[in-house]
């Protein structure tokens, strides 16, 4: 298939593995984040990780929409639900993601009507079919979705419709990248830059992390020979010595960004003074609100939102995942209580979430499949 | 850090019991299991990983338990949620020696002969779609859950739910490809039954089939009989039919040139049994596709599997699809395509016999039943990489970017 089987070719990949593997140093260990949870998906969807030499780790990043959500926010969300005449509106992703008292499934089973749209654009449909009721659009996501929640206002407020309104959750990658490169715990080499989020900022908003904190970023694609095309970028820099911002994705992301998409999300929303991420706790100027001017159309606003602070379970250790600091095997309630059936951290909701994608795509030992393939040649 | 919470997680030996509902359950379950690996973290890291690998092992053979208080739509979907709700509810009820096995048709003897039962029930939406309908669906799926069970269908009973204000005309469309459908299978429909319900308790028209059919042959199928080297074989493209669904039901504004597979299987399972007897196992893969077949073999025969995305046979429209809504074609139902363990000596004839059927043209070795790594499938992925092809909990859902 076109556009796909060119990016997934597997001779390409061995050229690249050997070409990665050439440029590590003996004995030197290597740290790349990906800070995006597509590019987790694809990492463990395609089995990369094969590709790469034991020196160099792929550390999973906050990347993940449904992750970074607070169980707080879900409860909120499911209390907006409840309210009479209320039609909820969110992506698939979010359908299972635990609150304290259960996901929109869980709701939805009780009583809500909680349904899963395709694009913020479907709720409009909805509101227009149902004019006896309030729809509620639950947006999340980071500036990759935020433009299609603006869009969808801005299309609201022409068509004068006046039983639409949004719960907004959306998240600015940068602040939790910033959190991430000021945390004490973790050493990084490298970053995988955010593709989609990249075709909205563009590239220049990384630019610190190469000048100020001396890490090369370079952002990539969703392909897999994409990110094995970025590892070797970043090892290449690593070996030179360079710490820059390079844009492997050139195909899809301009240096500077979708000035129409930044100009939609700035005209509908404004930044909130912190916000509170799952794991990574309160992050100042790091999330999206609804702006005074669509007031109407602002879910917070409208309704009484109890916001109520959940603490996440003690034993959940979704915020040391989403920093990197633990593999997700290395979290205590990994694979035995938290499972995809009965997720108790957002981690192991999403397919992105690094718990969901290596309990669904990775669980095996890869030293003892090594070591069976091995014996199976012999 | 968020207030509350543990600055250091290695250290941190919380309990479940201050946690409401089922995590404090989940943490009190976790903590019983985590006295038995104590001291983990003392062990290299790949022997860690393995450590906590078996753990999950371990906590995935216990008795399957359903935590929810109520249905969700997971229940329905054919992936973990469903076993589980099967396992724990309809098994732990009906217990006896022939339902346990838990096949596509229950094999029975009566008098002399070998009997198979089978019994399915069709909610689809929408009830007509490129392709087919409910009503050829209804009569197809049972014919082929007889036939995968190696036996001859014969006789089906329909059950029909109707909604109030259900158009006559819909009916007599969805009866009228019941009886071609039937007609082409060669079974007759003998029995019935309709109930009408008010307006708003259903939707439109909902119909159950039961069937019976003839073990003639000296057969043993089940998925618990593959053995380590045994080859498996899908007959056709997957995925045709879930995708179909998925674009007919009209909210992905996605169009493309593709429609149903349903269809009876019963002459190319024929033509297969008398190339290759030795047959191990088939399964119509429907419901959670082909990937929720491969487990089933897995767990059922304490076997590994290992498959190669490159033999798959994928149909471009349903890749295409499947690419956009971010879904695995592996977990998208099909509704004429079969799966067959076969032993690996026979798995050219068994091809050679598929291939000589209109249905089975495109049929395909995707893989090999193995030693290594029992209760896994794992997929060799076309990027040259390995995975797992696990269950999923409930239905595929669309990523969001």
């Amino acid at each position: 298939m076109r556009f796909v089987d060119e990016f997934r070719d597997a001779d390409k990949a061995h050229a690249l593995a050997a070409k990665i593997a050439a440029l590590c140093e003996p004995g030197r260990q290597y740290k790349l984040m990906e800070v995006c949870g597509g590019h987790t998906h694809t990492i463990y969807k395609h089995g990369l990780e094969d590709y790469l030499p034991e020196s160099i780790t792929l550390v999973h990043g906050p990347g993940c929409p449904v992750c970074v959500i607070p169980m707080g926010r879900v409860d909120d969300a499911i209390h907006l639900a409840s309210q009479p005449d209320v039609i909820m509106t969110s992506f698939g992703d979010m359908m299972r993601v635990p609150g304290s008292g259960g996901s929109f499934f869980d709701a939805n089973a009780e009583g809500t009507n909680i349904r899963m749209v395709y694009s913020p654009l479907d709720s409009l449909k909805i509101a227009q079919q149902n004019p006896d009721k309030r729809v509620v659009f639950m947006a999340i996501g980071f500036e990759t979705t935020a433009p299609s929640t603006a869009m969808t206002m801005l299309r609201a407020a022409a068509a004068g419709l006046t039983n639409f309104s949004v719960f907004c959750n959306h998240v600015t990658i940068i602040p939790a990248i910033k959190a991430i490169l000021d945390s004490p715990d973790l050493r990084l080499d490298g970053f995988i830059g955010p593709g989609h989020v990249s075709t909205v900022i563009g590239c220049r908003p990384y630019e610190f992390i190469a000048r100020d904190y001396g890490k090369p970023v370079v952002v990539a694609g969703f392909e897999p020979l994409d990110i094995l095309q970025s590892i070797y970028l970043l090892m290449l820099q690593l070996s030179q010595g360079r710490s820059e911002v390079e844009n492997q994705y050139s195909r899809v992301v301009p240096w500077d960004g979708n000035l129409v998409a930044l100009k939609a999300i700035g005209e509908t929303m404004e930044l909130r003074p912190y916000f509170e991420w799952r794991g990574l706790g309160f992050i100042s100027h790091s999330a999206l609100q609804v702006r005074e001017k669509y007031a109407a159309m602002d879910a917070e606003r409208l309704f009484q939102v109890p916001g109520v602070r959940v603490a996440d379970p003690k034993a959940c250790q979704c915020g040391e995942v989403l920093k990197g600091v633990l593999k997700p095997w290395e979290c205590k309630v990994f694979g035995t209580a938290c499972t995809p059936e009965t997720p108790i951290g957002t981690c192991m909701v999403s397919p992105e979430g690094a718990c969901a994608a290596y309990y669904n795509f990775g669980r095996m030992n890869r030293t003892r499949v090594a070591e069976a393939a091995q014996a199976g040649r012999s | 850090m968020t207030a509350g919470r543990t600055a250091s997680p290695s250290h941190d030996h919380s309990t479940g019991q201050d946690q409401p509902g089922w995590i404090g359950e989940a943490l009190a379950e976790h903590e019983r299991l985590e006295t038995d690996t104590a001291g983990r973290r003392q062990l290299p890291l790949a022997d860690r990983e393995q450590q906590v690998l078996d753990r999950i092992d371990r906590a995935r053979r216990r008795k399957p338990r359903v935590r929810e208080e109520r249905i969700t739509m997971s229940h329905g979907s054919g992936g973990k949620a469903t076993h589980t709700l099967i396992e724990a509810i309809f098994l732990d009820a009906f217990r006896n020696p022939l339902l346990e096995p838990l096949e596509d048709a229950a094999q029975l003897q009566v008098g002399g002969s070998r009997i198979a039962l089978t019994t399915d029930s069709y909610v689809v939406s929408p009830l007509f779609f490129p392709g087919g309908d409910i009503g050829d669906l209804a009569v197809n799926g049972t014919v082929n859950d007889l036939s995968v069970a190696g036996a001859t269908p014969l006789y089906l009973s329909a059950g029909f739910i109707l909604e109030e204000g259900f158009p006559v005309a819909d009916l007599n469309r969805v009866t009228e490809s019941m009886r071609a459908a039937a007609a082409a299978a060669g079974v007759h429909v003998v029995t019935g039954d309709t109930k009408v319900v008010q307006k708003g308790k259903a939707d439109g028209c909902y119909i159950n089939t039961a069937g019976i059919g003839l073990i003639e042959r000296d057969v043993n199928l089940g998925v618990a009989y593959a053995q380590a080297g045994d080859a498996i074989i899908v007959s056709g493209p997957i995925g045709d039919h879930g995708i179909t669904i998925m674009l007919a039901r009209g909210e992905l504004d996605i169009e493309a040139d593709i429609c149903s597979d349903t269809a009876p299987l019963n002459g190319l399972v024929t033509g297969l049994l008398d190339a290759v007897p030795g047959v191990r196992a088939m399964r119509d893969a429907t419901r959670g596709g082909v990937a929720t077949i491969l487990n089933e073999i897995a767990k059922a025969a304490g076997v590994g599997v290992l498959v190669s995305e490159d033999d798959i046979p994928v149909r471009a429209e349903v890749r295409g699809a499947s690419e956009l809504l971010g879904i695995d074609p592996m977990y998208v139902a099909c509704e004429g395509r079969l799966v067959a363990v076969v032993p690996d000596e026979d798995a050219g004839a068994a091809i050679a016999a598929l291939h000589a059927h209109r249905l089975g043209e495109q049929a395909a070795v995707i893989g090999h039943v193995r030693a290594e790594q029992p209760g896994i499938v794992q997929l060799k992925t076309a990027f040259g990489g390995t995975r797992i092809v696990d269950l999923l909990v409930g239905d595929p859902l669309p990523r969001i970017c």
